[in-house]
């Protein structure tokens, strides 16, 4: 078992992701430079967070048309578990794997902060050790994180369960406090809080076994784990 | 702009010819007092920098510490004063780039950022707000953008900084020992210059950081671009992988001129380059204009043939823009040429090491008068004083500014910024506390007593986390040093820091000087801020808490020590008085024993007590664990002191910890054998905080209104503009 780290010039959240997957969950990793093809032997792919080509433009829209999205959309057409943790989530929607647009928060600031997000779905390959309303500490960490759609789409989000997870709270202006969603058939993921902040108690004030049931969840859909 | 004229003759007499005008140019950035330290050089041999963890090494621009198991930190800090006081948020930016590549020079990955950040009164001075604002984005902007937590740091406010702005940038980085640059070169090496491209920004940058602000100089403030740095450091730390690197330096202050002749002077080798091949943004620069042009995100490194084209592929992976701009000679001549034209030919020795100076020193007038001060009558109603001081910017929480960096990036921020020190966890399973101090107010009243407090409190609050120091940095912030008070007040700071140091035996490990700060008003008040790294050897940092009923014990003596404290110039704009002063063998004694309480597990949260007293100590920790506290003054250990002096004066080497019952007699026992002035003063409970003495209430206060003050005053100033 193999997963994908693509690694975008001006991503940062790269060897933190590598970290958490491979030294707290054992998960053999690799990083992937983003001009290099994505290997076929992977069996999930992660887009970490960062500043892909500095925010320039839009967050993650430059980054949406890097080499390495065309294999991902692949993978992603395969089934392929993806997820996309803050810039990460920004490029898969640039990139028009997940639905809406992610739009500077409404305190037109950069905000660091803890919050709690609540499980909406947890069908999917990154939530499937979650209780539905479970409630994860966790930090956000951006400018542009409030998830926008328009009302038709966020119709069929709701109706295709693609709402993944909710802010227990206005937190930065987000469409129905929307703080992740996946795709249609559920095996991309975006979220903007990040998992792999929260998933050690060293570094969770509050309580890190939520958040790591995420990477747990990716255990268990990649059979690794019950 | 340029070499005085005694400086002029001697760079003659050491030649041996006249200089041509673009010899004239590189001495003149290199001798600057930004670059050259030469009124400071003399003075800052006095302290200590020796120590069992200190590695030093030749063309080192970090200092570095050993933190055993085969890694080391590094740390290093620069101001950016004059350009931010100008262009608030392109100054702020550059200051935290320039001080990660001093990291990056060492070989080691830039982990944490902290700042300090100085700047007038801001609830007065739309303009003070708007250079803070701006001055916060700038750092946010491009410590986010690189990926490097801004982990804490310090913000203060006073009416000597007005029309202007300290901005501190402490780096620190991490890595392994064997990795550290060897800066070993050779002849026929090559030299490299790797990153952004030289343009016409930041000319003369160090120069007008050697003046007096007098105009707003635009064109020599460097613009940011944090993306180019990204991919510096992680280009570099490839190319240090693959052992691409035999010496490096950042380019910073007088540009390629000095990291040229520093490097080569440095490494004692020679360095010819031609300035024909360094990229370029622009084209029709003058050879001088890119010799002193201080562009950003730029590195010089040099490397062997052989590893050359290794260094090559991984630039182009990057998208890193780098030129070959010259080679290593063994003559120990800077030589800068345009394609075959010499156009500079001096020796490294002497432009990176300028005529030392003699500054005169004389104690300062106003000095004498601060000790005469009339103290001021007793407020009626405490309560209400205590609630604005919760309010006043220098106290109140700054969760404003850092709410907007991000301090979780790099997962290893276990104590995240708003608490004492900030600790960082490494790869070895230690953890590292760090926090940088300063404080103007205290140094203005009296400079020496005013660095050691500085000093002091970051010890304390590396220690209430559980740290051992391990060493310091330190920043020292002065006016104009040809006026002798003020460079009075420079030798006076400094050899409080080096005596405080010495009897601590916390080596120095690195520093900057930073002088000419004025303002309109005349010269800024004396402001050294150190930095305190400190080590906890556990495998667990201390988690801190407060329990319903755990007791108040009060470490210390609190003095008649109201000089430069915020009581005494926020609520009656006094400035003057006796300010605090640290008694060595005390400090020692009851930091040590605060280490060991915390060691032991015998206290479930530590705070130091240092802006606003005792007061406002208590109110933090009842803020923090929202828990109630019931003091009983009667029982702290202080001078004879009215009310309002207990509860504000800010003397030093006290501290608070929250004791649970069970562990109440082993810290007592412990505190007696050592002979420390303790007081079990009060009890957390309940949702007020109440100081009584003699049975009655003295200040009132019900924690959620505490909070809501001290938590949302600074972000409701800038709010609206």
């Amino acid at each position: 078992m193999k997963v994908g780290v693509v690694v975008f010039p001006g991503s940062n959240c790269d060897r933190d992701m590598q970290h958490v997957l491979s030294d707290v969950f054992k998960l053999k990793t690799e990083m992937l430079w983003h001009e290099e093809g994505i290997p076929k032997n992977l069996d999930a792919i992660i887009l970490p967070g960062g500043f892909s080509y500095g925010d320039r433009l839009r967050a993650g829209v430059i980054a949406a048309h890097s080499p390495a999205i065309s294999g991902i959309k692949k993978m992603a057409e395969k089934g392929m578990p993806i997820l996309g943790v803050c810039n990460g989530f920004q490029i898969l929607v640039e990139a028009g794997l997940l639905p809406g647009a992610l739009l500077k928060n409404t305190s037109l600031s950069f905000m660091c902060k803890w919050t709690e997000i609540i499980v909406k779905n947890n069908k999917t390959p990154f939530t499937n050790k979650l209780k539905i309303n479970q409630r994860i500490p966790i930090p956000i960490a951006n400018g542009e994180g409030r998830y926008y759609a328009d009302k038709e789409t966020l119709r069929t989000l709701k109706k295709n369960k693609q709402i993944v997870f909710t802010y227990c709270q206005e937190i930065n202006g987000s469409s129905l406090n929307i703080a992740g969603i996946c795709n249609k058939e559920g095996n991309v993921v975006g979220m903007m809080p990040h998992p792999e902040r929260a998933a050690e108690p060293v570094i969770n004030p509050i309580d890190s076994k939520p958040a790591s049931m995420i990477f747990q969840s990716l255990l268990k859909s990649l059979g690794v784990a019950q | 702009m340029s070499l005085t004229k005694q400086e002029y003759t001697t760079l003659e007499k050491k030649i041996g010819r006249t200089p041509n005008k673009l010899e004239l140019q590189i001495v003149a950035a290199e001798w600057s007092e930004h670059c050259s330290y030469k009124s400071s050089k003399k003075h800052l041999r006095i302290l200590p920098r020796e120590g069992a963890r200190v590695i030093s090494g030749k063309g080192y621009d970090s200092g570095v510490l050993d933190v055993g198991d085969g890694y080391v930190v590094t740390i290093h800090i620069e101001s950016h004063n004059h350009p931010s006081a100008v262009e608030p948020y392109g100054g702020a930016a550059t200051g935290v780039g320039g001080v990660i590549r001093d990291i990056l020079s060492m070989g080691t990955r830039p982990i944490a950022i902290l700042d300090g950040l100085r700047f007038g009164d801001i609830e007065k001075d739309s303009h003070a707000r708007w250079l803070f604002k701006n001055a916060v984005k700038g750092i946010a902007d491009y410590g986010n953008c690189l990926g490097i937590p801004t982990v804490g740091g310090e913000i203060e406010f006073d009416k000597c900084f007005t029309n202007y702005a300290l901005v501190d940038v402490a780096a620190i980085g991490f890595g392994r020992k064997e990795r550290l640059i060897k800066n070993k070169v050779d002849k026929d090496d090559f030299v490299i210059l790797i990153g952004g491209a030289t343009g016409r920004d930041g000319i003369g940058g160090s120069q007008f950081a050697s003046d007096t602000l007098k105009s707003e100089n635009r064109s020599a403030v460097q613009i940011p671009d944090p993306f180019i740095e990204k991919l510096v450091i992680e280009a570099i730390l490839e190319a240090r992988n693959q052992n691409c690197i035999k010496a490096m330096k950042d380019l910073g202050g007088g540009g390629l001129s000095c990291a040229i002749s520093e490097t080569a002077d440095a490494l004692s080798v020679g360095i010819e380059l031609d300035v024909a091949r360094v990229h370029k943004r622009e084209p029709g620069m003058s050879p001088s204009e890119i010799m002193v042009s201080e562009s950003q995100e730029r590195m010089l490194l040099i490397t062997d043939r052989q590893k050359l084209s290794v260094l090559k592929k991984i630039c182009e992976k990057f998208r890193v823009p780098y030129s070959v701009i010259g080679k290593v000679k063994d003559d120990k001549m800077m030589q800068v040429k345009v394609e075959t034209n010499t156009i500079a030919n001096l020796a490294c020795n002497i432009v990176a090491n300028a005529p030392l100076l003699d500054r005169e020193v004389s104690e300062p007038e106003y000095i004498k008068k601060m000790k005469k001060v009339k103290k001021p009558n007793t407020p009626r109603n405490l309560s209400k004083i205590l609630l604005k001081m919760l309010e006043n910017p220098n106290i109140a929480s700054k969760i404003w500014a850092y709410g907007q960096y991000d301090h979780e990036v790099g997962i290893r921020t276990v104590i995240k910024p708003g608490q004492d020190a900030s600790v960082l966890r490494l790869d070895n399973g230690k953890f590292l506390s760090v926090k940088i101090d300063g404080n103007s107010k205290h140094c203005y009243i009296n400079p020496r007593d005013g660095a050691v407090g500085c000093f002091e409190e970051a010890c304390r609050n590396v220690v209430c986390t559980g740290a051992t120091p391990i060493g310091m940095v330190d920043h020292l912030q002065f006016g104009n040093p040809e006026d002798p008070e003020i460079f009075w007040t420079f030798r006076q700071s400094l050899e409080g820091l080096t005596e405080f140091a010495k009897y601590f035996e916390i080596p120095c490990v690195g520093g900057k000087v930073s002088f000419y700060n004025e303002t309109n008003n005349g010269p800024i008040k004396p402001t050294p801020l150190i930095g305190v790294l400190g080590l906890i050897e556990k495998n667990s940092p201390f988690v801190q808490k407060v329990a319903n009923g755990d007791l108040l014990f009060i470490i210390g003596k609190t003095k008649d020590e109201l000089g430069g404290s915020e009581y005494y110039e926020y609520i009656h704009h006094i400035v003057g008085g006796v300010c605090p002063v640290v008694d060595l063998k005390i400090s020692k004694t009851n930091m040590q024993v605060v280490l060991e309480i915390i060691k032991e597990g015998w206290a479930n949260c530590a705070h130091d007590c240092s802006k606003g007293g005792l007061a406002i100590g208590i109110c933090e920790i009842c803020i923090n664990y929202e828990t109630g506290c019931m003091v009983t003054m009667d029982k702290i250990q202080q001078e004879k002191l009215r009310s309002d002096e207990t509860l504000f004066s800010e003397s030093h080497s006290r501290y608070l910890l929250a004791v649970s019952p069970k562990n109440v007699k082993k810290v007592v026992d412990l505190l007696d054998a050592r002979n420390v002035l303790y007081g079990i003063a009060g009890k957390f409970i309940g949702l007020r905080i109440i100081f009584k003495k003699n049975a009655k209430t003295v200040a009132d206060l019900r924690v959620d209104k505490a909070r809501e003050k001290w938590l949302n005053s600074v972000g409701q100033l800038v709010k609206h503009g």
